[in-house]
């Protein structure tokens, strides 16, 4: 249950510059998710975050205390990693128990401590086997309760479910979900699925190319986001952006209008013309794919299902409040 | 294991392939492994044996038996009579090429034989008397101790400060950390006899001269040994050691306990390198060690041509047992010398 604080963080790498001036604020017992695409520096600020590698400049500070010197170890943060890094000679108990006896703990209580966590995560069965005898999901869970054993102020998770299968990847979503609910600590997550990052966050923090774009509450990104990228990153599938000139009525200074598939609607006096070129139907809603002018494509969801077939041609309409205005520079109007 | 021995390439019949495969591994072993059984069986024979010519492969003895009237086992030949019936006579003496034989059961009647009407009785007959002696004769049970303690220390340090160098070399980032590396091996092109009066002054400077920790410590590092667990070590993940790391372990642990283990088919295969070397070294142990007492057992056997006018069956009997510990190490450490080098960049 610590607090966060990031100030100016500014990472480089022999001559390029992978993190430019980061500021960030986490509070106690929030779930914090990192979100971007790749190489857009969430795996760098997060290992800068840990302490496993050292900042350029900027201050990191961890309930209120500036940890730049300090070491990964006594920073008092636990890392659950992509690739889980368990030690394969080790039983699932003994991977458990590596932290504690290295912080000295007496036999009794480290046993203690491991038992509890093995119950949690429902692996009080698995405990003598080996890393490689367990499955995906065993495997992640081993490392989600060698990060539990530690009681750390803050929990970090690199993409720790990008290695499981889809199925896996649900079930195991709502299992941090519940462990955060059960914690209550402070966690920070990084992912590259933006779906992830609006199930399970907070607070949500969008990176691209070393910069935050926007922080806040999935529903805040979702409804209200700051710039052309953030629009296109969140929210799935992807908004739609149709150039001005095709919907005249909009705030002046707009260049770019957009719109999410789940909005946009089939009407008569639908300002946008949209050849049909693919109908997807899924039972409970249909998708159409098309354009709406020469190379913008887009792209509706309709509820239930539809007798519109390919080739058709429809007139299609967005609601004013769900319609996001963008200037040249992709910024929100 | 039957079924791996009798592998073949045709289903019902054996391919021509075949037959020329079990032909090539017939002839390689009988290459390979002749010499050795050889060697044993001969180190069971008895001096008289020895000196036969032609040579037998097994240990044969002429039989004796002990004749009435005579102190000593007197030896048995098969003569052939007049008759052409073959007797069994026990030979008395022979003076030039008569032979004064007397049938065991008579022992009173003289029989006069040409050398060469007679055939010696050989029976089969292990001379474990040649084993048993050495312990005895000479100071073998000093010697095997000398060998067996410069082994197992030299081995324990070489594998203890060859995988502390590869773990540097191997994890951590600092400046001069190729140039440091490139050294190492390079000391390979150097040929040891360059350095062996170098090293002689400094053992000798060192006071470690006659000693076995003269022998032990000057070869310790190996720029084999650290090239051969850098390139092992550097397919451990480095996640591994962050995780450690992230886990509050020390430096130190982290060598101990997460990189040692992990590297332990490389090191088997450094210890049973490390083990050839040294027992089978000769060169430098006869620079450093003069006194008898602190000899290894090859210099034992060196020293037994010449002084001794070459004891063949003490000789053979001792190079078989110096072959035995080496063979027990391989046998127990060789799954690792395969899997430890086909399993560097398996995860």
């Amino acid at each position: 249950m610590a607090t966060l604080q990031l100030s100016n963080i500014v990472k480089t790498f022999d001559k390029l510059t992978t993190l430019h001036g980061v500021d960030l604020s986490v509070s106690s017992g929030e779930f914090v998710v990192f979100v971007g695409p790749s190489g857009c520096g969430k795996s760098t600020l997060l290992r800068i975050i840990s302490g496993l590698e050292p900042t350029t400049s900027g201050d990191i500070l961890i309930d209120g205390q500036r940890v730049n010197e300090v070491s990964a170890a006594h920073r008092g943060c636990s890392m659950v990693f992509q690739s889980y890094a368990l030690y394969p000679h080790m039983s699932v108990y003994d991977n458990m128990a590596f932290g504690l006896e290295n912080l000295g703990v007496a036999k009794p209580g480290i046993e203690a401590k491991v038992q509890a966590a093995a119950k949690l995560l429902q692996l009080d069965a698995l405990l003598q086997r080996k890393p490689t005898q367990l499955s995906g999901g065993q495997r992640q869970r081993v490392a989600i309760g060698r990060s539990i054993v530690r009681e750390p102020k803050l929990f970090l998770f690199d993409e720790p479910l990008s290695n499981l299968d889809a199925e896996l990847r649900v079930s195991m979503r709502s299992e941090i979900r519940d462990l955060h609910a059960r914690l209550g600590a402070t966690m920070i997550y990084v992912t590259h699925d933006q779906v992830e990052a609006m199930t399970m966050a907070d607070k949500i923090v969008v990176l691209r190319a070393g910069r935050i774009e926007q922080t806040g509450t999935p529903l805040e990104l979702y409804n209200r986001p700051c710039n052309r990228f953030v629009a296109g990153f969140i929210g799935s599938p992807r908004m739609n952006f149709v150039p001005v000139a095709q919907l005249p009525d909009t705030t002046p200074g707009t260049h770019t209008v957009g719109i999410r598939p789940e909005h946009a609607q089939l009407s008569e006096q639908g300002l946008l013309r949209m050849a049909v070129t693919q109908v997807e139907q899924l039972g409970s809603a249909s998708v159409l794919r098309g354009n709406v002018g020469p190379e913008v494509p887009f792209e509706l969801i309709l509820n239930g299902q539809t007798s519109i077939q390919r080739g058709d041609v429809v007139n299609v309409s967005a609601p004013p409040e769900h319609m996001h205005c963008f200037d040249q520079a992709g910024v929100r109007l | 294991m039957l079924n791996f021995l009798l592998r073949r390439r045709g289903r019902s019949r054996l391919h021509w392939t075949d037959w020329a495969s079990y032909a090539y591994l017939l002839l390689g072993l009988l290459v390979m492994f002749g010499p050795v059984l050889w060697l044993v069986m001969s180190s069971f024979k008895t001096e008289s044996a020895l000196s036969q010519f032609p040579p037998t492969f097994l240990p044969y003895s002429q039989k004796t038996a002990m004749v009435a009237g005579h102190e000593q086992p007197l030896p048995l030949f098969t003569v052939k009579d007049e008759q052409g019936r073959s007797r069994e006579l026990a030979q008395v003496r022979r003076i030039g090429i008569v032979a004064t034989m007397v049938d065991p059961k008579q022992p009173d009647t003289e029989i006069r034989v040409g050398i060469n009407e007679r055939k010696p009785v050989n029976e089969l007959k292990f001379a474990s008397g040649n084993y048993t002696e050495l312990f005895g004769k000479f100071a073998f049970g000093t010697y095997l101790w000398n060998s067996v303690f410069i082994t197992v220390v030299a081995t324990l340090i070489t594998l203890l400060i060859n995988s502390m160098a590869a773990f540097a070399l191997s994890k951590y980032q600092f400046t001069g950390q190729k140039t440091v590396f490139v050294m190492i091996i390079a000391t390979l092109m150097i040929p040891p006899t360059i350095i062996l009066v170098p090293a002689f002054l400094v053992v000798s400077g060192m006071g470690l001269l006659n000693n076995l920790w003269g022998v032990i410590l000057p070869a310790v590092a190996t720029p084999t040994g650290v090239f051969l667990l850098r390139q092992y070590m550097l397919t451990i993940p480095d996640e591994l050691l962050e995780a450690a790391r992230m886990d509050n372990a020390s430096e130190w642990r982290i060598y101990w306990k997460i990189v040692l283990p992990l590297a332990a088919p490389a090191m088997a295969v450094l210890a049973i390198f490390s083990f050839m070397w040294r027992w089978n070294d000769f060169l430098w142990p006869l620079i450093v060690l003069s006194k008898s007492e602190h000899f290894t057992l090859q210099l034992a056997l060196n020293s037994f041509q010449g002084e001794l006018n070459t004891q063949w069956h003490y000789l053979l009997a001792m190079t078989v047992i110096t072959l035995v510990p080496i063979t027990i190490v391989f046998t127990f450490l060789q799954k690792y010398i395969a899997t430890g080098i086909a399993g560097a960049g398996v995860k």
